[in-house]
């Protein structure tokens, strides 16, 4: 079992590659024609709501899926072509839990060495490193069945690096997570940029989140809108948000429009837009908007903001107009809709 | 799993992982060999094996059914049957029968966690990694029939209690018997198994299917002189080429008079011609090969 590990010394490359990557699904386009590269040692987040095609992306750069057009090559090797080299040299951490929960800690992280063919000598310190790394070392001999969604969550992700990936891929690995939870996983993944020479792909749909990443592609309606590091992408929307509760929002949008020549609309209860100067122009709004105003907020650009100059739309917004887009779609199924 | 008390490795840990600026552990992993999916046939086996020991439950509860049919249904009919049974005891009678329906319900079982490691996602972890989905499949057929296997071993002890000799050959042939269907059984439910998604489903398809096979098999009574529909039905269900030559193999070492023996053990015959043991026995090997096949077809083609 000697020999055949070369590949790992020439990184040269990209870590992550992807042309024209699309994937239909009957009548569904859920990844139109996805474009990037994430250099080595990059940590590189998909940001966007559910049902964006982020984890389409990553099904397909994780050679899960087949994509229907396009290419993608992880570390150095095609996705479809070089399926069995792609996986020797990423990790995964899921959504969904895929640990078994009826074997200990240590079992699971063996089972994984050995289904790697991680070398024997190596799998122990290999594996104390990893789960001290999670803060899980001392819990090794518990069956996992008896972790909470938190440790569980930790222990994939100790799993996912038993075997020394180049790229680890983490899909959503902070959702339902407790505030305190989420950051020791960031803790922790910084820590691993630190020690490991290791590229980390993630997405998340928390904007904060986001922000601990090198560079983010906003992603909707499964294509990438934006790429490129946070602050960029904050600077270059270039203005604050502003939001206002008036006694009329549709009168007061209107107005808006009418008097200074900006585009306003509703975005979580409030009427929201964009100007470069927020502050100074706070107090041209209260004497010339002619509506009374109850409540002025503004803030400086976040990415949410980002991605509402991209989109149109707050991300929770979008994830709201695609429940409901869902919903309708049920219903007219139910209703005989489909053909 | 008794690794650590590995003295090369408990001192290797020691050495390369201390203090937090300690070099990092690299490992590397090899490219696929026939070795590595030999190796992942035996990882999913051990697992199987694993979780088999620390369930104590299962191990009880799938027992429970065997001693019902064996002593209780076995010792109640034998007031009705003692007249036709010629003064061989009913539980020795359907003692072959019990065998193969025992093992056949574990390895159902046993294939059906193939449906719990979709549900808990466990599946998809096997499916990602550098080794081909056969020797998942493979791995997952070997470790279910060394479960049910296990169950078998636990019956063929009790053989003693039912008036079958421990007769060494006689073990060792119901034994391999009882082996060879625990894989065919086994490649059987992985086959349906890897297509259903539900546990509830399919373990409504089991007992669609797995009674009837059971009482068509001829498990509980000989299988000549059946009506019409009954013997076709009895020669197309696979079981019945499993309990014949079990059956036949009590039987041979029971000492018994002819009239009994031909009651009670007439063999299958197609078409008058008695169905000799060891085609019997080849016949369940190649349908248990056959369903692998499919099974691994399907696995490779999901998702």
């Amino acid at each position: 079992m000697t020999g055949g590990n070369g590949d790992r010394d020439m990184d040269s490359g990209p870590a992550i590659e992807v042309r024209g990557l699309v994937k239909n699904y009957e009548q569904v386009e859920a990844v139109r024609g996805v474009e990037f590269e994430v250099a080595t040692g990059e940590v590189f987040g998909f940001l966007g709501p559910n049902g964006a095609g982020k984890t389409t992306t990553i099904n397909m750069l994780c050679t899960l899926i087949t994509p229907t057009a396009g290419s993608a090559s992880v570390a150095g090797h095609d996705v479809v072509r070089e399926r069995d080299d792609v996986r020797r040299n990423i990790g995964l951490v899921f959504q969904d839990p895929t640990l078994d929960g009826y074997l200990t800690a240590e079992q699971n992280l063996r089972l994984h060495a050995e289904l790697y063919g991680v070398e024997s000598s190596l799998v122990k310190p290999r594996m104390q490193q990893v789960m001290t790394m999670v803060g899980l070392w001392d819990r090794k001999d518990s069956v996992v069945g008896t972790f909470s969604g938190g440790m569980r969550r930790r222990l994939e992700i100790a799993r996912g690096l038993m075997h020394s990936p180049r790229v680890l891929f983490l899909d959503e690995p902070t959702i339902g997570l407790d505030p305190q939870t989420r950051r020791s996983i960031w803790e922790y993944i910084g820590e691993l940029k630190e020690r490991e020479e290791i590229t980390i792909f993630m997405t998340t749909h928390y904007m904060d989140e986001a922000e601990w990443c090198d560079r983010i592609a906003i992603m909707d309606h499964g294509e990438i809108v934006a790429l490129d590091a946070p602050d960029t992408l904050k600077a270059g929307v270039g203005t604050d948000r502003v939001a206002i509760q008036t006694e009329d929002d549709a009168a007061a949008i209107d107005a808006i429009a009418e008097r200074f020549e900006i585009e306003a609309r509703m975005s979580e209860g409030a009427v929201t837009f964009g100007v470069p100067e927020g502050e100074q122009f706070v107090p041209r709004l209260f004497a010339e908007l002619g509506i009374p105003i109850k409540a002025v907020h503004v803030s400086r650009p976040t990415l949410d903001d980002v991605f509402m100059s991209y989109t149109g739309s707050t991300i929770r917004d979008a994830e709201e107009d695609q429940g409901k887009d869902r919903n309708r779609r049920m219903m007219q199924m139910m209703h005989g809709g489909r053909r | 799993m008794s690794t650590t008390t590995d003295p090369r490795d408990s001192s290797a840990a020691t050495a390369t992982v201390e203090a937090p600026a300690a070099p990092v552990v690299r490992v590397t992993v090899p490219k696929r060999s026939l070795a590595s999916e030999l190796r992942a046939i035996k990882i999913v086996w051990r697992r199987e094996i694993i979780r088999y020991r620390s369930d104590r439950l299962r191990m009880v509860t799938t027992l429970v059914q065997p001693l019902l049919f064996l002593f209780v249904l076995g010792s109640g009919l034998q007031q009705l049957s003692a007249a036709s049974t010629h003064g061989v005891n009913l539980k020795t009678f359907i003692y072959p029968g019990i065998l193969c329906i025992s093992v056949m319900f574990t390895a159902m079982f046993s294939a059906a966690s193939i449906v719990w490691d979709r549900e808990f996602g466990f599946l998809r972890e096997m499916m990602v990694a550098p080794v081909r989905r056969s020797s998942i499949v493979i791995g997952k057929v070997i470790g279910g029939a060394t479960v049910a296997s296990f169950q078998g071993v636990i019956v063929i002890a009790l053989a003693g209690f039912v008036g079958v000799p421990y007769d060494p050959l006689l073990i060792i042939g119901i034994f391999i018997l009882q082996l060879l269907l625990a894989f065919t059984i086994t490649a059987f439910g992985v086959m349906i198994a890897v297509r259903i998604k539900q546990m509830q489903s399919f373990m409504g398809v089991m007992q669609m299917i797995v009674m009837p096979m059971f009482f068509i098999s001829g498990a509980l009574f000989p299988v000549a002189n059946l009506p019409g529909w009954l013997a076709v039905l009895n020669r197309l269900d696979p079981l019945t080429y499993a309990v014949d030559p079990m059956r036949r193999l009590v039987f041979n070492h029971l000492t018994i008079s002819p009239e009994a023996r031909a009651a009670l053990d007439p063999g299958v015959t197609w078409f008058g011609w008695h169905v000799p043991a060891l085609l019997e026995a080849g016949m369940i090997v190649v349908l248990g090969l056959v369903m692998l096949g499919i099974a691994i077809w399907e696995f490779s083609t999901t998702e």
